[in-house]
């Protein structure tokens, strides 16, 4: 694949990302590549993009090879327009001053459902994960955007504990819930663009990226995908937006 | 694992009422505060993930050896670990627990919660946030809108979901949460413990609220004139606090805006030791770093100047531009 050698997998997914984007936006950005992700379309074609962070920031806007560890650094808050505590922020969520969520996933299902809990039985777990942060409160309030790895074991049919609800078991069962607002709005990952059907809520692929075939993205997936019939492909990284990229995180702390 | 006991109303003012809520000066020791913490209880813990942890308070309890502390955090990064891997705690309540994100999974964490049976009470991150305001409010929960219809909330049955008694809709209903004692760090306070508290406040002023008890750990202790000079800083006030200490980089090796960022070479070093050995890699980081040091200030000088410095130095490039 040509176009492998000019981008890391990071980097199509920060790219992609941040194409996905409207200027004008309010977006709650998590850690890594949603920070990342969010700061370059800030660069790029939404200079009027507002970052909202959990450590409490309104109006975050990151230096270029200063990118905070965590979204509760002090980093974060630097020439932002607001700190608040942690909970008034996450609070602006429910009231819905924001219009898309933005974070990473380790395991995903069809209906958009994320864990970040626990692999294999709750009850005693084979693998105890780091658990939700704000994930859940920011899948379960808004528009949500999710940029991850495209393996098998983490595209599942169904995720092992739901931590951060997409669209639940499908129809109408997030409304159903109590969570009348927001869902699954895209998935991005290194071999395609991912949305939602709006009654069902099965996951469909939108996009290829370049150079990927469908086979290789249903390979990839441990569930049957919903194909459109003419699938379009994305169009590349530009070079404009490798480099811009490239200047927020030179220590490719983020984008190896 | 203790019950999210919510208490009733007349206990939560009598825990009040009983505290010297006078005007006095407290200020003492990081030995003579952990007296505040005592085996068993429900230890608040401010500050997020890696900033303003106040990491001075917990590595002398640790030293003290308290025993099954319940501890809450709204995120828990290396000080879970510390908790956990010396033994003091088998219960930690938070939203994420890991070293931080650069670095993955706490091996620590998962060999204590998979092979040991501890427990790691999982809350949204708002969740937290709304059961510390609760209990600083004086109300016996708060309503939310988020974990419904999550595994998170299935897994919390102190939790309740109800139908709003004017719209119908479903709500969950949070209980509040009123630790024994909270463990604050903060840059500056006067003696009374009229603390004020610059950039990030996370979840503190609430869990100063909601606490029977706060120990304050401080970078420096400054006049009450000072205090007074700009009043509108002060978040925390002195009738909350009961122990004032001043514990200079009392965070380290976690940050403290505006003076200090993480110690990465000293945190990068700890995450490599204990995440290739979680039992004897810990063991030996407890002995060398919180064991073995006479003072706070000696483990200061295992961590380093060259790392205190450059921490410094990024700490108050903040200010600089």
């Amino acid at each position: 694949m040509t176009e492998g050698a000019r981008y890391t997998a990071a980097e199509i997914l920060a790219i992609l990302s941040a194409r996905q984007l409207r200027d004008g936006q309010v977006v709650f950005a998590g850690v890594g590549i949603p920070l990342l992700a969010a700061t370059l379309a800030q660069r790029l074609h939404c200079p009027g993009l507002t970052i909202l962070f959990e450590g409490g920031v309104v109006g975050a806007f990151v230096e270029p090879g200063k990118l905070p560890p965590s979204t509760n650094d002090q980093r974060c808050t630097k020439r932002a327009n607001m700190v608040l505590g942690s909970a008034d922020v996450l609070l602006l969520l429910q009231r819905g001053y924001v219009d898309v969520g933005f974070m990473g996933g380790a395991q995903i299902d069809r209906f958009g459902n994320l864990n970040s809990s626990y692999i294999g039985d709750p009850e005693s777990p084979k693998t105890r994960l780091p658990g939700t942060g704000g994930g859940n409160d920011i899948s379960s309030l808004t528009n949500m955007i999710v940029a991850m790895k495209h393996e098998k074991r983490r595209f599942v049919e169904k995720v092992d504990f739901i931590t951060s609800p997409g669209f639940i078991r499908g129809g109408r069962s997030r409304a159903e819930s109590g969570l009348p607002a927001g869902g699954m709005f895209r998935v991005i990952t290194e071999l395609a663009v991912f949305g939602f059907d709006n009654e069902e809520r099965r996951m469909k692929v939108l996009a290829l990226n370049p150079g990927v075939s469908r086979e290789e993205v249903q390979d990839n997936t441990g569930f049957t995908l919903d194909f459109e019939a003419r699938t379009a492909v994305t169009e590349p990284p530009t070079e404009h937006e490798l480099q811009a990229l490239r200047l927020l995180d030179p220590e490719r702390l983020f984008t190896a | 694992m203790p019950e999210a006991q919510v208490q009733p109303y007349a206990r939560v003012r009598e825990g009040v009422a009983a505290r010297d809520r006078s005007l006095r000066e407290k200020v003492m020791s990081l030995e003579e505060a952990a007296s505040f913490v005592q085996d068993g209880m429900k230890v608040g813990i401010g500050g997020s993930t890696m900033s303003r942890t106040p990491m001075a308070m917990i590595w002398e309890i640790i030293r003290q050896r308290r025993e099954r502390l319940s501890c809450s955090r709204c995120i828990v990064s290396t000080d879970g670990d510390l908790l956990f891997g010396s033994g003091v705690a088998d219960h930690i309540m938070t939203s994420w627990f890991a070293q931080g994100i650069l670095w993955g999974l706490s091996k620590v964490m998962r060999h204590h919660v998979e092979k040991l049976g501890k427990h790691f009470e999982e809350w949204s991150h708002l969740g937290m946030g709304m059961r510390f305001r609760a209990g600083g409010m004086g109300v016996p929960f708060l309503p939310m809108r988020s974990m419904l219809g999550s595994d998170v909330m299935h897994r919390r049955p102190e939790a309740k979901e109800v139908d709003c008694p004017f719209t119908g809709e479903k709500l969950l209903l949070v209980p509040a949460l009123n630790p024994d004692v909270a463990l604050i760090h903060v840059q500056r306070c006067d003696a009374y413990g009229n603390a004020q508290i610059d950039g990030l406040q996370f979840m503190d002023i609430d869990l100063a609220l909601a606490a029977n008890s706060v120990i304050l750990t401080t970078e420096r202790i400054v006049s009450n004139d000072q205090i007074r000079r700009a009043p509108d800083q002060t978040k925390i006030p002195f009738f909350c606090v009961d122990a004032v200490v001043e514990a200079p980089y009392g965070a380290a090796p976690h940050e403290c805006y505006g003076l200090y960022e993480p110690m990465m070479k000293h945190m990068d070093a700890y995450v490599s030791q204990v995440n290739a050995d979680p039992v004897g890699g810990m063991s030996a980081y407890l002995e060398r770093y919180f064991y073995g040091p006479k003072s706070w200030n000696d483990y200061l000088a295992l961590i380093g100047m060259e790392e205190l410095l450059e921490a410094s130095r990024k700490g108050r490039s903040i200010y600089n531009d």
